[in-house]
Parts: C-alpha cells; structure tokens; sequence
C-alpha cells in the first residue's frame, strides 16, 4: 500500500525534463524526448522502406529498378501492364518479356485467400474449445497433456517435413489445397493463448454459479466464455493470418509446381526464369504483401496487443 | 439446448433438463448419468479435436520422418542385366546408414556452419538492437500506437517478397552498392578484369553473402522481439525505479541495471525463439540465390546454403528421404542442445548482476 502511494506521489512533483530519471520515475512516465521520436522514425523508415519500394516499382518498367542514382521514390504508369504481364493476360508476352515472367498469380492470391479463411475459422473454433476446457474444466490427465502442448510449442515445425511430404503422398494430397490447409488447422500455440486469456478474463465463481444453476459444460461455453472471448479471437486470428499468409518451406514442396500453388510458392517460381524481370517480381511482391499491410492499417493494434500479451503470458 | 445435444449421445440426455436441476438441487454431484458425462467425458470432447489433429499432422510426420531415416528412401539406380540403368524408388532398411553419411558429409558440416555462424551474427546485433528500441518506445511517446504498429511492418510482410527486395538492393548495381558507391567503396569486376564497379560483389564471398542475409533476418525480426521487450518492461514494477534514482542512477545505467536483469526471462524466452528460429533458416538464403529454383543453392561454392536447405534440395531435388530426414533429425538434436545451452548462458550471464 505504502508503495503504492509513493507511486502516485511522483508525477505530482515539479516536472524537470532534464532529470526526469532522478525524479524516481519510471521510464514509461517519462516524456520522451526528441532524440527517440528522430531514431524511432529512422527505425520506421528502415523498416517500412523496402515495402514501399516494393509498390513504386511495381508502377515502373525494368530500368528504374537498377539506377545508379538516388532510388526513384514517387509511382509511374505501369502498374497495369506490370500485373498483366504477372498474371499471365498477354500471349504471348511482350517483347523482352518471356513466359516465366508470368504464374497464375491471381489464382494463387485466391488460393492463399482459402487457405487463410479456412485455417482461421478452423483455429479459432478447436482453440477455444480447447483452451476452455485446459482454463476451466477439472478432468484426469489435463496438466501433463498442456505441458505437453507447451513443450511442442518449442519443436521446429520443419523437423516433420520428410514425414509430412510422405504422409501427405499416401493420402494423396500432394498438390492439393487439403496439404497446405489441414495441417495448420490446430496449432499449440492457439490453445495455449486461449488456456491463458481464458484463465485471466474469466472468474471462477462466474462459472461456479452457472454449474449451481445447472447450467452444462457448453452451455457455460457458449453463454459465458464465448461472449467475452471476442478480443482474443480477433488477435488469435490476425496471428494466424499472418503465419497461414507467409508460409513458404512447406507450401514450397506440397503444393508448389500445380496449379494450387499459394503465395510464398508463386513469388518463389517467378524468380525461376533465367532472367526473369525485377519489376514483374517486386509487383508481385508488393501485391502479396498488401493484404497484410492493409491489415496492419486496420487492427495493427490488437495485434500488437496479441504479440505483447502474449509474450507477458509466456 | 441444441448445443448440448450435440456433444452428448442423445438417449441418456432426453428430457432431462428439469429432472437434472432437481437433482442437482438435492445433490449438486453426480447425480445422474448426464451429469457424470458432462464432467468426465465432455472436457475430453472439447480436446479431442485438438489432439487428433495435432497427432496426426504435428507429431506423427516428426515420428515418421525417424521412420524414413532409418530408410534408403530414395531413387535409386540398378543395372539391370542388359546393362540399362532402371530408376527405382525404393524404401528399404538401412540401420544407422543415413544418420552416418550426415555425420561424414562435408556438404552436411558446411552448412550447419553457415547456419550457425549466421545465427550467432545475427541474434546478437539483433536482440541487443531490440532492446534499444524497446527502451526508446519505453517512454510516455504521443503517438504511441503509431510508433508500435510501425516496427511491426517487417514481421507482417511475406518473407519470400521482403527478401526478394533485398535481393534487388544487394544485386551489383542495386541501392547497397550505392550507398557503398557514395562512401567511396569500390571492387573490380571479376579477377582477371582491370575496371571496377561502386560496392562489393555481395555474392562473391563468404562474408559478404552473410552480411546481406544477416542485415535480412535482423530487418524483419527486430521490431517484433522490440515488442516482446517493451511488453516485459512495462510488467516492471514502477518503484523499482524509484529506488535507483534515489541512488543517482542515470536513463543508461537504469536500462542496464534494473531493466535488463528484470526483463532476464523474456530474454531468455526470445534468446530460445531466436534460436529455433534461425536454425531453421530457410527463405532468406534461398531467396538469396540468382536463381533459387536452379542450382544446389547458396551460391556456386555453397557460401551461405543452410542446413534446412541442404534437407530441401536433398529430399526434393535429389530425391533421398532417407538422407533428408536423417539431417533434420541431427538439425533437431543440435537445435535443441543450442537452445538449451543458450537459455543455460543467457541465464548465468544474468544472473550475475
């Protein structure tokens, strides 16, 4: 208690920006200064640079990717041709353009879009479901089975992929959307988060008094914990988005030479002419990263939220 | 209701309701056969999905990968006896055979040398830059969301399209020879060839081609472990704070004081990530490669080929499960020793303050 009185004392005092430190605040109360807004907006130019780049290139023809110059920094007029020439819609290509500049790559956009839209609603679904039932439920064997599902959290996804790429063989799903789609639609880290948001956001007694009610193990499931689950479905799901949205390795050898081929393949197989076109591949580069930009744009901060909550969690 | 009956077998549950709440009434505990069913079996119902799918497609391809190592699953190539060559897949046991030819190859060493050399440069330089700017978005910032949701633009984006990116700026004449071009920096184009060219030839040697990929990795993870930090920091308790400035201590020597050591288990949880993470690098390298659907990648001379390429080229391109899954079982091993060792280290080194 005293502690906290202490606390509240402090930003009473007289503010002297100088020696905010010996004041006895703590960083996080202390007005930052202008040297962080500079070095945090280089850092944000950094960051955000090559994704812009990106998009102006994707406006222009080959010559302005490599200048000698000052790189070009406003848009041009190509952005048409440049996504015709990606998707394939001139035949035969234009001149200096040769058929590997193109792939499917609308088709692989709507195969990502699939991939995404089942593997989210899929994970939101048994996540939940099961990080109640680890939050909530008492039944025999729960903590060594959510040890269990920590301990996976830290196994290399691509230690199975020999594994995987046979089994996938046998059932006959290579080169399928079911080999990029059904093995994503769980994942550890999903029922971990959920266990935890569960177990903070929602009282016991809460549940207790619905049991009292005779309210059943589902019931207290959809009228409880599903109302107040919305905002860690929302993180959970931009999470996975990203995850499903960027896969590459293990899109790369199930589904990467047919006609189902998702994103991260399609950018890949562009680059497999012999001198394929720069411009051709940073339009498509700047198109697959758009979605997730424009993402950013709009929920940007629940998921900085989900990363920052989930990593106080761990 | 609907919801009820569809996790329960229906008879033993059919108009039961009013009867189950007078029992419960009267004994809260099983009272009756629904109620016993819904403590002990349905939490198991809420798993099962989980588990088989997690079995299934997350457990058991690890397993059978050890299978198949243990296997000449591969192409191969008997003469039959009319001297023509025959192309056989054959899956065959072999004992320890793969496991001892991943232990031998050179190809096998060179590259889990690439990968930890490139893990090692790139997780220190990173986690320490992490911690910077974590301490530089610690602050009470106007705009803050807008600072937050910016660091995070490298992690979103695809990583095959960012390295591709990078691949144009370190190509010969792209912005890193440039910018190399503008301090002044020159090389002469191939050995026997008298004129030169702005920057380096960032593919010609083994110390460049790791710069470019390390300034790659580090472009798209830092922001994302700045947020992991940030997130510790601001767990820190605020008189803890309070106590080092009665002492005198300054912004600097409170960040590595008091915010380091308190923040000692998010580093270690990152140090682990980092690990696992760059053990496993992949698109980076490839990408890197003029061409990455030809060749046997990382460069004519294998400079910068990481171990989860050498798997893919030789499980995809080569044909050899077998081989394939004994390296990336061996990769295991090792990744676990160096998470382990590394979450040991980062522990000790902290602990001593």
């Amino acid at each position: 208690m005293t502690a906290t009185a202490t606390k509240r004392q402090a930003p009473a005092e007289p503010p002297r920006k100088h020696d905010a430190a010996l004041l006895g605040r703590s960083p996080q109360d202390t007005p930052a200064g202008w040297i962080n807004y500079i070095l945090m907006s280089l850092i944000i130019l950094v960051g955000v640079w090559p994704v812009y780049w990106a998009g102006i290139m994707s406006t222009w023809k080959e010559d302005k990717v490599y200048t000698t110059g000052f790189p070009q920094v406003t848009p041009g007029p190509y952005f048409e041709f440049n996504w015709k020439v990606l998707t394939g819609q001139f035949s035969p290509p234009p001149p200096t353009y040769a058929s590997y500049d193109s792939v499917n790559f609308f088709r692989s956009f709507v195969n990502s879009i699939i991939v995404v839209a089942v593997v989210v609603t899929a994970t939101l679904f048994f996540c939940s479901i099961a990080g109640f039932a680890f939050a909530k439920l008492r039944f025999k064997g729960r903590d060594p089975l959510f040890y269990f599902v920590v301990l996976t959290l830290t196994i290399p996804a691509q230690l199975g992929i020999v594994g995987a790429y046979q089994i996938m063989d046998r059932l006959g799903w290579i080169d399928t959307l079911f080999a990029v789609t059904v093995p994503a639609l769980v994942s550890a880290f999903g029922v971990f988060y959920m266990r935890q948001f569960i177990e903070d956001a929602i009282p016991d007694e809460l549940i207790e008094s619905a049991r009292v009610d005779g309210a059943s193990t589902l019931r207290v499931f959809t009228s409880i914990v599903l109302p107040a689950l919305r905002p860690a479905l929302g993180v959970l799901g931009l999470i996975t988005a990203v995850g499903v949205w960027n896969e590459y390795i293990w899109a790369l050898v199930a589904v990467g030479s047919s006609p189902w081929q998702t994103i991260g393949p399609a950018l890949h197989n562009l680059r497999a002419g012999s001198t394929p076109k720069q411009s051709i591949i940073l339009t498509g580069s700047f198109v697959a990263s758009l979605p997730l930009v424009l993402l950013l744009f709009v929920a940007g901060r629940q998921i900085v939220r989900g990363i920052m909550e989930g990593a106080v969690k761990a | 209701m609907s919801a009820k009956s569809a996790g329960a077998p229906p008879a033993p549950i059919a108009g039961t309701d009013e009867d189950l709440e007078h029992a419960r009434a009267r004994k809260p505990q099983k009272s009756s056969l629904w109620s016993r069913f819904d403590h002990s079996v349905v939490p198991f119902i809420l798993i099962s999905p989980f588990f088989i799918l997690f079995v299934a497609f997350g457990i058991f391809p690890i397993v059978y990968s050890g299978l198949i190592s243990f296997q000449s699953y591969r192409n191969e190539y008997p003469v039959s006896r009319d001297g023509t060559s025959i192309n056989v897949f054959t899956e065959r046991w072999v004992g320890l055979e793969n496991f001892e030819r991943t232990l031998t190859s050179w190809d096998f060493w060179q590259a889990l040398i690439n990968t930890f050399g490139l893990f090692i440069l790139s997780a220190v330089p990173q986690l320490l830059l992490a911690l910077i700017i974590a301490s530089l978005l610690n602050r009470r910032l106007r705009m803050q969301s807008v600072f937050r949701v910016g660091i995070l633009v490298p992690y979103i984006t695809p990583i095959v399209a960012s390295s591709i990116v990078f691949v144009t700026f370190f190509d010969n004449a792209g912005q890193a020879n440039w910018i190399l071009g503008l301090l002044g920096v020159e090389s002469s184009m191939g050995l026997n060839s008298t004129s030169t060219m702005d920057g380096i030839d960032w593919r010609n040697q083994r110390w460049s081609a790791w710069l470019a990929i390390i300034i790659m990795i580090n472009w798209k993870w830092t922001g994302y472990n700045a947020l992991l930090y940030l997130a510790a920091m601001q767990s820190i308790p605020k008189d803890v704070y309070e106590a080092a400035a009665l002492d005198g201590a300054g912004a600097w020597r409170q960040l590595w004081s008091i915010t380091v050591p308190m923040i000692r288990p998010m580093v270690i949880f990152t140090v682990v990530l980092a690990t696992i993470g760059s053990l496993q690098l992949f698109a980076e390298p490839v990408q890197f490669d003029e061409n990455p659907a030809s060749g046997q990648g990382g460069g004519n001379r294998h400079l910068w080929r990481t171990v989860a390429q050498l798997i893919w080229f030789t499980g995809w391109s080569q044909t050899n499960f077998g081989f394939a899954g004994a390296m990336s079982w061996v990769l295991f091993v090792v990744v676990v020793l160096v998470a382990a060792f590394n979450g040991w280290l980062t522990n000790k080194i902290g602990g001593r303050k």
